[in-house]
């Protein structure tokens, strides 16, 4: 298998450089240098709580954010550091917004929101344009009637559903799902998180899904990356992630989510508290929260080192065996 | 905008008897004024010295005449014309050019925004009507030059005005999306964003035009606008000036004149505003009372009591123009001291207005209580009087919701607003109250709590401003605290901590506590007894272990499978086809019945009441699953 997407060294700097009165403005490092790939046709999982980076990491690979540093491959084409090319972006990589109503013109129909795609991205004629459009909606499962009504009657599942029609309509080759259901009911979200599954079967695709919420990650992700404070903590297969995670702070998510049946944990983290961005610690961003620190993890920031087959872990002392 | 939007509209702007007079006397003026050339009138600027200031209802002149001998009614009629043409294409052009200006800045930001509202400013420094009789005084005077001051004078109001709209719609998602579509900037500025601007420029020229109108009458009038013979409003009022007093009239009826045009376009354009408004389209134009109406029959006395807290056959509905939305129908609830209740329900499953019904917090209009009663122990709380009730908010019962950045208020330091709550119900030396108040940020476990006393709450995290809510519900020793969704705007690792302080100040103060939520999980960690929402109703209620491990209810069930379970890997999920019920048109019978699959005839039909399972557990389901399940 070859990778569909490639990312080296990819970070992100908000701030920085000085003001009109030459005082230095403050910079916020918001994703330091991730690096992953991801194969064609799998899904890749991407944790993480407020703060930790994801949106700005999936902003950028769709290029709604400029990266400050490293380089996107997207099948083999180097997207950053050429003059950008909107149209070629747009055919390869599509994203899939958190609040489904909000990402929908109020004042545009259906019809006119999922049609700019196909006349900006493909140029397809009308009659080309209809067939498509009804071709899009059959596979999110949704009525041809709606077409030509306006976001607001739409419930959050059904507004999703477009959010979604509109992300296939380039065919684009990745679609990056930035907590596609994280606004919708649970039964509804099961529908949701069912339809993609589908559609990643149907048209080959190639997923990143960003969200929070570790159960929905599990569900439907074959590997999994954990970011906190802007960076890959750990990264693998998701059985390997979840069952046996070795970073200390990939444990203390799995065990913080609420269970039926798991008793509430006191759990050891106290403060929870992200370190001041303005001000970044030089060692483990993690290490006032680990249990398992040492003198060295306040000193340098471990690197992501893979030790057994595709799952790295950046902790100078990873958890060895499973903990119960 | 569709044709039904444009229906609304009127329907809304003539509801406002006002807007709707405004509109009426507008549409005559302007008819007459543009009927000029077409209606029997003197030449305008025929002058007679011979009948000079002939008084009002002379034959052959119904208005008088003026100094100069010209018919004034035909003076009015061409005036008015002028006048409007000149107010109206004055704020067109600002509307536009100010428009353009201000969508320019706010979606460019940056330093084309910087450099383009710096320039406003500066022009907005000078003084208003100075600046438009500087404009006047370098172009000269004239009619067009001054339509040229006054659009200039009035494009800063657009720019600023459209700008601050402009920078909070281009940072909407829709946006991005366009963006990811293919589409360049002047695209997006003309097909995504202009639509949604265009109703404020509509609104802003509604509310300017009359301004404008009298704007340029008052250049005219000190003689830089329309120059003699040609007349228009605010020239024939200076030139009636002189004799305001052997001649009162010469002035009167241009003065009248200007007064009915800018009323009637202020009625109007505050009609269009209420109309187009968002906020007051759904007739919510009155403040919310301080307790939700009530509507109902007089309830029966209480029986014995038994629980601190009983509700019985409570009924909230929302009352939206001739809709109405049934939030809440028939729920009967039961809190012991120190018992943990879970509510749980989807979003419109009435959880949340069942909550503030209770106190009567639910906004009114459009919500009215129309059935049931909430007992505190056997005393009756929405019938109780204001002061009571009052007293009872924050004081015996207590409320934490769910996004503490918008519950706490800004600009006041947690501090004071923790000694404000205690100061609210108990009457305590300011030293005893902050010492209060140190003491309940320590017991939610806020580290250091005598110097975060003084901060704000930006200057603290999410799960931090949180603890400092459930440090405000419990500054007056609470009986009962309801947790709305407390957890939910909050990370995984913080919410384990939240929950994990709840369980300890619960056990620790022998609170009751309703909690509501919508997972699962939490309700299994937390909760004594849980009670199962639907549609606005309980269609299952328990002991936590009984309904999560033996749902009774095909919903609870399913709902359950739906939830994703960390541990069990990839696979697909199990779904409930379908949406919940609009609550403005519930049909008869079991609302779940349209997705369940198991539903038959019967369950279309009458009323379902709650059964029971067993002692404890019991299900509003005319099959219920076997508990074996």
């Amino acid at each position: 298998m070859t990778p569909v997407l490639e990312v080296n060294n990819l970070s992100k700097t908000f701030g920085g450089g000085k003001s009109l009165l030459g005082k230095p403005v403050p910079s916020v490092h918001a994703v330091q240098s991730a690096s992953f790939t991801v194969q064609k046709g799998e899904t890749l999982g991407i944790v993480g709580e407020s703060g930790c980076g994801k949106s700005t990491l999936a902003r950028m690979l769709v290029g709604l954010l400029p990266p400050t540093g490293g380089n996107i491959i997207i099948e083999g084409q180097a997207i950053t550091g050429q003059p950008r090319d909107a149209v070629a972006f747009g055919r390869l990589i599509q994203y899939v917004f958190q609040d489904p109503i909000s990402s929908l013109n109020p004042r545009k129909t259906i019809r006119q929101i999922i049609e700019a795609p196909l006349i900006h991205l493909m140029g397809m004629d009308q009659a080309a344009r209809r067939a498509r459009i009804n071709e899009l909606f059959d596979s999110v499962n949704l009525r041809r009637e709606f077409l030509d009504r306006y976001p607001h009657e739409f419930s959050g599942g059904q507004a999703q559903r477009i959010g979604i029609a509109r992300a296939l309509a380039a065919s684009p080759r990745i679609i990056v799902l930035d907590e596609p259901v994280s606004a919708l009911d649970v039964s509804v979200q099961a529908q949701v998180l069912n339809l993609l599954a589908d559609l990643r079967k149907a048209y080959d695709l190639t997923y990143l899904l960003i969200s929070h919420d570790l159960a929905v990650v599990e569900a439907v992700s074959d590997r999994i990356a954990v970011l906190y404070f802007g960076s890959i903590v750990e990264i693998g297969s998701a059985e390997s992630v979840l069952t046996s995670p070795r970073h200390p702070y990939t444990n203390l998510l799995g065990s913080s989510v609420p269970m039926v049946g798991r008793a509430l944990v006191q759990n050891r983290d106290t403060s929870a508290e992200l370190p001041d961005p303005h001000n970044p610690p030089s060692g483990c961003a993690f290490a006032n929260r680990c249990y398992l620190v040492q003198e060295d993890c306040r000193k340098t920031k471990p690197r992501l080192r893979s030790d057994t087959f595709e799952h790295e872990t950046a902790c100078f002392h990873p958890i060895e065996t499973r903990p119960t | 905008m569709n044709e039904a939007g444009i229906k609304l509209g009127f329907r809304l702007l003539f509801r406002n008897r006002l807007a709707g007079f405004g509109a009426v006397v507008l549409v005559l003026v302007i008819c007459v004024a543009f009927a000029a050339p077409l209606l029997p009138l003197h030449n305008p600027d025929l002058t007679a010295p011979a009948n000079r200031l002939l008084r009002p209802l002379t034959a052959g002149h119904l208005l008088g005449t003026d100094h100069l001998g010209r018919d004034l009614l035909a003076r009015l009629i061409w005036g008015t014309q002028l006048s409007l043409m000149v107010g109206i294409s004055a704020s067109l052009i600002a509307a536009v050019i100010g428009s353009c200006i201000g969508i320019i800045a706010g979606f460019f930001g940056g330093r084309i925004d910087n450099l383009i509202m710096r320039g406003i400013d500066m022009l907005m420094a000078f003084p208003y009507i100075l600046l438009a009789l500087a404009i006047v005084a370098v172009l000269g005077p004239g009619l067009i030059n001054a339509l040229y001051a006054v659009t200039i004078v009035n494009i800063p109001f657009f720019a600023r005005n459209i700008r601050g709209v402009t920078v909070g719609i281009t940072h909407r998602e829709f946006v991005d999306a366009a963006r990811l579509s293919g589409m360049g900037n002047w695209r997006i500025i003309w097909s995504e964003i202009l639509p949604n601007v265009l109703p404020v420029i509509v609104i802003a020229m509604s509310t300017t035009i009359g301004w404008m109108i009298l704007e340029t009458a008052g250049l005219s009038f000190l003689g830089l606008g329309s120059q003699p013979p040609q007349a228009d409003l605010g020239s024939m009022l200076g030139e009636g000036r002189k004799l305001l007093i052997t001649a009162p009239h010469a002035s009167i009826v241009p003065g009248v004149m200007i007064f009915i045009i800018v009323m009637s376009i202020n009625l109007l354009g505050d009609g269009v505003r209420d109309a187009l408004d968002p906020r007051l389209r759904s007739g919510a134009l009155e403040r919310p009372s301080a307790v939700t109406r009530l509507d109902r029959k007089l309830p029966h006395e209480a029986q014995s009591v038994q629980s601190l807290l009983e509700v019985d056959n409570l009924h909230t509905h929302f009352e939206v123009g001739d809709r109405v939305y049934r939030a809440v129908s028939g729920v009967d609830l039961q809190v012991n001291a120190g018992e943990c209740l879970g509510i749980i329900g989807e979003s419109g499953s009435g959880k949340s207005v069942t909550a503030l019904s209770l106190l009567g917090l639910v906004a009114s209009p459009p919500g009215v209580i129309k059935a049931g009663t909430v007992r505190l122990e056997g005393k009756d709380l929405l019938s109780a009087d204001f002061e009571t009730l009052r007293s009872i908010r924050g004081g015996r019962i207590s409320y934490i919701f769910q996004d503490p950045l918008s519950t706490l208020h800004p600009l006041y330091s947690i501090g004071e607003q923790l000694i404000e709550a205690i100061d609210c119900h108990r009457k305590v030396s300011k030293a005893e109250a902050l010492s209060q108040a140190i003491n309940l940020l320590k017991q939610v476990q806020i580290p250091n709590p005598e110097a975060r006393i003084n901060n704000y709450p930006h200057e603290l995290s999410g799960g931090m401003r949180q603890r400092v809510s459930i440090a405000m519900a419990l500054a007056n020793d609470p009986d009962i605290i309801i947790a709305d969704e407390p957890t939910t705007a909050l990370d995984v690792t913080v919410q384990a901590q939240i929950l994990a302080l709840l369980s300890e100040l619960r056990q620790h103060r022998k609170l009751a506590l309703i909690f509501i939520t919508h997972d699962f999980g939490v309700v299994a960690q937390l909760c004594d007894r849980i009670a199962v929402m639907y549609a606005g109703q309980i269609i299952e209620t328990g002991r936590t272990e009984e309904v999560l491990d033996r749902p009774s209810h095909p919903y609870t069930a399913r709902l359950i499978d739906c939830v994703p379970e960390p541990g069990s890997g990839q696979r697909r999920l199990t779904a409930i086809s379908g949406l919940p019920p609009a609550l403005d048109s519930l049909a008869q019978g079991c609302h779940f019945a349209p997705r369940c699959n198991i539903a038959r005839e019967a369950c279309k039909k009458g009323e379902l009441s709650l059964s029971d399972v067993s002692d404890t557990h019991s299900v509003r389901c005319n099959y219920p699953l076997e508990s074996s399940a």
